[in-house]
């Protein structure tokens, strides 16, 4: 079969059983647009900016676990894709971008709408190609796609020169089954011998913490993890990327750790004697000050990035390997050799009812008695609302760290944030592509009105291709997240934090076709969100007025460690 | 902080230099010489790189660069026996009595003088840094007049060798 570079591309993907590209045409990537007309395996999705159509494709590949596909013209089309590519890439998702280049004949004298792709791109994607000789197209793909998902995920690009897909040109295809890269073989299995020192550490540990992260989800051991943490019987705690890989409501859980992670979690980290970190990368919202990180503990480490390991906090017994392969090994070890003893279950037991009194101090507990909408109330309701099983995407800021703390999640996949790179406008293309995913499912976005604002224009792309997703705007009037440490650290000086002249949503939505809703009394949010839920096929915009001077609690401020947490309003750190 | 001399077997690709080099400035590590050329196998390069850190950085270092997709293989020099060579050319004013006195330096270095004209030399000089610093220092710096050097290579000791 004798195909040109765009049919190649289009086949390519199709082989890799692509189901939708989020993309934006534009003039090099014009021979690959026809190839792709009327094309009925795989949908393109018009987003209104390539910074949408990245995080769709993100949102995509976080729900299903499949990487997720963009397609962009060169120049403006690659440098607006950026922001969406350094988001999967500081979170680890397979995406795999395709750019056009100008045509080889052309690099490197500033042609029109020519940048440096593969330039521009290589410190935020795990790999990236150029391509400019129509028979190196089709491996290529398959190397990208092969990159993109195996040892720790992340995104590539592959940068394709507009001659490289000439319709006139035609060569002959095949797509590899498999491809092999000598330079690139990730360790998959955890070391024996490193395993049998950590079982041990493990059965024991007095005090120990289960600290996890979004490895857990990647690696789709949510399962093993649940499985060995219940076998053990230890106090469960999770980062931000982790959320939902370890059942919320499970009482093992202790809640988020870090920045504005639980009372219980963060003094279970400071006094543990063992530290069992699996999938982690011990981010600097996750250890507070490093000096003080974890000062009694033995650490174990499984991560399938070698660099990860002792990067900032140095491990005891690294592992590296597959999350779920490793965690399998260890379960079968823990069965077999698990002869704690009495002594053993009164450790145990004394180290839970340590934690129980730090549970006591319930910081998550809010004003309840207050007229005005808590964005904390909201997102208990919409967890009631949605029977705690619904997708939930954020932006970035408060409503993110509220969303953490008061949606409890029981499934991994279902928390779809932008939790390394930390991207405002994250939330609605996200949320696109979730619902494109799993259409019969419940997809919110939790945001601000300030996040909201910067991909506010894929409100159109929700309506062309039907993804009827439920917009939860905590509506505060002010950047909450900058207000906040504004307060807590230059003295209430709130500096160009205030939004002013916001657009009326409600009717911003219906622009757009679809329904807004304002909510500004508290005894309306639960008909509301309940309202907004039951309208299955119609995107619904909540925009609630909600208390402005809301803070999240509880907090360990700049370079304070895990024992010297502010736990609620008008409190000094405890410990 | 402790001077490291890392070799690196990379893809002979377009970009796989930058990659390298990017790596280096992203992360804040800092290089002190790097150079690089294609190997007997055409589709390979090797990398020297001098770099300077503490043990945990170099240890961040040789990570960093393993993850690189385009490095196939790389070791520390420096943990093991090694050789390490530079090569520097130095254009000499070479005049009424210095011509004779760096014709002199110049063999106690072991050096060459491969161009000659009425008032100037260009002595060649291959060892390790400390010695090409070693000659830099032991002549008058009014009559440098340019200096150039390759920067480090180096290569292991005994059977013991960098291949794929």
């Amino acid at each position: 079969m004798k195909l040109s570079g765009g049919e190649i591309l289009i086949h390519a993907l199709e082989e890799e059983g692509v189901e939708y590209i989020f993309g934006y045409p534009g003039g090099a990537v014009l021979h690959i647009y026809d190839a792709l007309f009327r094309h009925d395996n795989i949908q393109h999705i018009l987003v209104r900016h390539e910074q949408g159509a990245t995080h769709a494709a993100d949102g995509y590949a976080r729900a299903t676990g499949k990487p997720g596909v963009v397609l962009v013209t060169s120049g403006p089309g690659a440098t607006n894709a950026v922001t969406g590519i350094a988001t999967a890439f500081m979170d680890s998702i397979p995406m795999v971008i395709i750019t056009g280049q100008v045509s080889s004949k052309l690099i490197g004298t500033d042609a029109f709408q020519e940048v440096d792709c593969v330039g521009v791109t290589r410190p935020v994607v795990k790999h990236n190609f150029l391509v400019n000789d129509v028979t190196k197209l089709a491996e290529t793909v398959k190397k990208a796609f092969y990159v993109a998902q195996t040892g720790r995920p992340g995104p590539v690009v592959v940068d394709v020169t507009k001659d490289a897909t000439d319709p006139n040109i035609k060569v002959p295809y095949i797509y590899p089954k498999k491809v092999e890269m000598r330079s690139y073989n990730p360790t998959l299995v955890g070391h024996p011998g490193q395993i049998r020192k950590a079982v041990d550490l493990l059965l024991k540990a007095k005090r120990p913490m289960i600290y996890y992260g979004g490895g857990v989800v990647l690696g789709e051991a949510s399962a093993e993890l649940t499985e060995l943490a219940r076998l053990l019987g230890y106090p469960v705690t999770g980062t931000l990327m982790g959320l939902g890989a370890y059942p919320a409501t499970d009482e093992q859980f202790v809640g988020m750790l870090g920045m504005h992670g639980t009372y219980e979690a963060n003094m279970g980290m400071h006094h543990c004697d063992v530290l069992f970190a699996v999938g982690a990368r011990f981010d600097d919202r996750i250890t507070g000050e490093i000096s003080s990180f974890c000062p009694h503990a033995e650490i174990i480490h499984i991560d399938i990035d070698p660099a990860s390991i002792s990067k900032n906090v140095r491990v005891d017994v690294p592992i590296v390997g597959h999350v779920k392969k490793v965690l399998t090994d260890m379960l079968e070890m823990v069965r077999e050799t698990d002869n704690r003893g009495e002594a053993a279950v009164f450790a145990l037991d004394s180290w839970w009812s340590q934690i129980d009194k730090w549970r006591s101090v319930k910081s998550l507990e809010y004003d309840r008695s207050s007229d005005l909408i808590k964005p904390q109330y909201v997102i208990e309701k919409l967890w009631e609302v949605t029977k705690g099983d619904a997708y939930i995407t954020s932006d970035v800021g408060q409503h993110q760290m509220f969303v953490a703390q008061y949606y409890k999640f029981d499934k991994p996949r279902r928390w779809i944030n932008s939790g390394g790179l930390g991207t405002m406008g994250f939330g609605l293309p996200a949320a696109m592509g979730v619902k494109l995913a799993f259409p019969e499912a419940d997809v919110a976005c939790v945001t601000g009105e300030g996040s909201i604002q910067m991909c506010l224009q894929e409100l159109s792309t929700c309506l062309q291709y039907d993804a009827p997703v439920k917009i939860i705007n905590l509506n505060n009037g002010y950047l909450g997240m900058v207000r906040q440490w504004q307060e807590f650290s230059y003295n209430s000086r709130y500096s160009h934090s205030y939004v002013d002249a916001l657009p009326n949503f409600s009717k911003l939505a219906e622009s757009y076709g679809h329904i807004g809703m304002k909510v500004d009394k508290l005894s309306d949010v639960e008909p509301a969100l309940k309202e907004a839920f039951a309208q299955k096929d119609r995107l619904v915009f909540l925009d609630l007025l909600v208390d402005p001077s809301e803070n999240v609690y509880p907090m360990i401020e700049n370079g304070k460690g895990h024992h010297e947490m502010r736990v609620r309003p008008g409190q000094e750190s405890i410990s | 902080m402790s001077r490291h001399i890392i070799s690196i077997l990379l893809e002979n690709e377009s970009g796989a230099l930058s990659r390298v080099a990017g790596l280096f400035s992203a992360r804040g590590y800092n290089i002190e010489s790097l150079t690089v050329a294609t190997t007997h196998d055409p589709t390979l390069s090797r990398m020297t790189v001098v770099t300077a850190g503490s043990d945990e950085v170099i240890e961040q270092i040789t990570k960093q660069l393993n993850k690189l997709v385009d490095v196939v293989r790389l070791t520390d020099l420096t943990e093991s026996s090694h050789i390490e060579r530079e090569l520097m050319m130095v254009k000499l004013k070479a005049t009424g009595d210095y011509r004779e006195e760096i014709k002199r330096l110049s063999d106690i270095f072991r050096g060459k003088i491969i161009d000659v004209t009425e008032s100037s030399y260009i002595v060649e000089l291959t060892g390790d840094s400390g010695k090409l610093d070693a000659f830099i220092q032991s002549v008058d710096e009014s009559v440098i007049l340019e200096v150039v050097r390759s920067g480090v290579t180096g290569i292991s000791r005994g059977e013991k060798s960098l291949k794929f």
